[in-house]
């Protein structure tokens, strides 16, 4: 009926422990995108400061492959510039977690869409706000 | 760390007895049972005990016993093989929304040649309403085909009742027995049914061995076609160390049925108790009664099933869950859909079967390692903040 998939241990220590997990309550960027392979959800949640993300967070509805990209992601971005972050691909993310099994792949497009609508939503406020102080 | 295995509708060990039975089939007793020679008259006489085995089983008569590889292969012969054989009376299929993919598919093959068929729904607890299997009944129906319980959910099936109305009818009926064989009793006399699948491997007996019990006077075409072994009911040199070890295995299935069905009842409700009083927002699924003996299944909410498979491998415990994830095709299962399950809830599907070798203390190590990976991945879940913050918990 089932089979999990063959994680290597990069996805498997993400997935036991992993980093940033939870919410921002004062988020300067929130990103929620759906998985519709498979109906799973994923929610980043960034804090913008001189143009870097002081902080990434996420929560994930998903499997353990989607819980490791979540994870990687967020440490990926954290630290960087808008433009640095917005250049994660999918592909980065499946790199740096040492591959992932060919039908896990689509999990990691959900980190980095995720984030990086978390990135337009923090855009859009930004200019938003640029038009009422204009 | 602690081993608790608790997926036996997966795969079930081979009992020690079972074993020795078989082992002299894989050495020295190798003949062939259509030899003429004394080789294979030791053959025969094994391949005959093992029909006799097998028959008693589910009260049968020997010569009724088909063996093929598995229950795969016995649901397939039993949908192409009875559909092609009464092809002249009609070509219209009738089966169950929840039936194993060995049945639902074959079916599906059938409808992309010359047959229609017709999917029976089923109630929330995937239970078959024998009505509804009455008005699928056409002129032209040649097969109704429903499982005596299912292995997913496992919600037993009123399969005396559905036979009845089949046999009103006047059409076939065949039941895939391979979840419900040695756990509850299953008399094909007493149900009324015209042909039976059972599996080895979920009887404690070797993978690779089925049978297939067709009621004398139903015709039955041979999927695989070749020497006129299993009296031209399939072809192919016989399996004979799988059919021993099989033959072993149903004898033992039938001396102990009452006691194993009272052991794993036990053990189940200790399990789904337990389960339920310590995880909130947790929904068993199947019928909460008439359900096999072996099977806890479950849906908890919030969280994917893949994720809650790993983390309880990493404790030691070995599960299956019907989450899109966890599936290869990444479709949710198609029993929990039939059931009326969301999408979203279907995805933390989990399943124990519980097996001979289980005891007490494995389900009391699951009902400590279980709350925490739940409450773990909760906290992950936007799905359980959203629900927290709507008010809930
Ligand atoms: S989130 Fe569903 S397969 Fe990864």
């Amino acid at each position: 009926m089932v089979e999990i998939a063959q994680y290597s241990d990069t996805v498997m220590e993400h997935f036991m422990n992993p980093r940033n997990v939870g919410e921002i309550e004062d988020a300067d960027g929130v990103g929620e995108v759906g998985n519709p392979v498979c109906g799973d959800m994923m929610t980043f949640y960034i804090k913008v400061d001189d143009g870097r993300l002081s902080d990434v967070k996420f929560k994930t509805f998903g499997c353990g492959a989607a819980i490791a990209v979540s994870s990687m992601v967020s440490e990926m971005a954290m630290g960087k510039t808008i433009d640095e972050a917005l250049k994660i691909t999918r592909e980065d993310v499946a790199d740096q977690l040492g591959g992932l099994p060919k039908q896990k792949m689509h999990c990691s497009n959900l980190g980095a869409d995720a984030l990086h609508k978390a990135i337009q939503d923090y855009q859009s406020k930004q200019k938003e706000k640029e038009a009422q102080h204009g | 760390m602690a081993e608790v295995y608790l997926d036996h509708y997966a795969a079930t060990p081979v009992l020690a007895e079972v074993a020795d039975a078989m082992r002299p089939y894989l050495t020295e007793d190798f003949g062939n049972p259509s030899s003429l020679h004394q080789r294979g008259d030791t053959a025969r006489e094994a391949l005959y005990a093992a029909r006799e085995q097998v028959a008693a089983l589910i009260g049968a008569q020997p010569e009724e016993i088909t063996f093929v590889s598995g229950g795969t292969e016995a649901n397939n012969t039993a949908v192409k093989g009875v559909s092609w054989a009464a092809r002249r009376k009609g070509n219209h299929l009738v089966v169950s929304s929840v039936e194993h993919f060995s049945v639902l598919n074959a079916a599906r093959t059938m409808a992309k040649f010359d047959f229609e068929m017709t999917e029976v729904g089923v109630d929330d607890y995937g239970m078959v309403d024998p009505e509804d299997v009455r008005a699928a009944i056409r002129d032209d129906t040649v097969l109704v085909s429903v499982m005596a319980a299912n292995g997913e959910i496992g919600t037993v099936q009123r399969t005396a009742d559905i036979a009845a109305v089949a046999r009103e009818k006047g059409v076939p009926f065949h039941t895939d027995a391979v979840a419900a064989a040695g756990y509850i009793p299953l008399n094909v006399t007493d149900l009324g049914v015209d042909a039976m699948s059972i599996a080895s491997d979920l009887l404690y007996g070797p993978k690779g061995a089925g049978a297939l019990w067709v009621r004398k006077g139903l015709r039955l075409m041979p999927l695989l076609d070749g020497g006129i072994q299993e009296d031209g009911r399939r072809g192919g040199t016989e399996n004979m160390p799988g059919i021993v070890g099989m033959g072993k295995a149903a004898e033992l299935a039938a001396r102990d049925l009452a006691s194993r069905a009272e052991g794993l009842t036990a053990l189940r409700d200790r399990l789904i108790k337990g389960l339920m009083e310590t995880i909130p927002r947790l929904r068993l699924t199947g019928h909460p009664s008439t359900r096999l003996p072996w099977n806890a299944s479950f849906l908890v909410e919030f969280i994917e099933g893949e994720s809650m498979l790993l983390f309880l491998d990493q404790k030691g415990i070995s599960v299956s869950s019907g989450s899109a994830c966890t599936s290869r095709a990444l479709k949710g299962s198609h029993v929990l859909t039939a059931c009326d399950v969301p999408a979203e809830l279907a995805s933390g599907s989990i399943l124990f079967s519980l097996g001979l070798e289980n005891t007490p203390e494995d389900i009391d190590y699951v009902l400590e390692s279980l709350p925490p990976i739940v409450e773990r991945l909760r906290q992950m879940s936007p799905l359980y903040a959203k629900y927290l913050k709507e008010g809930g918990g």
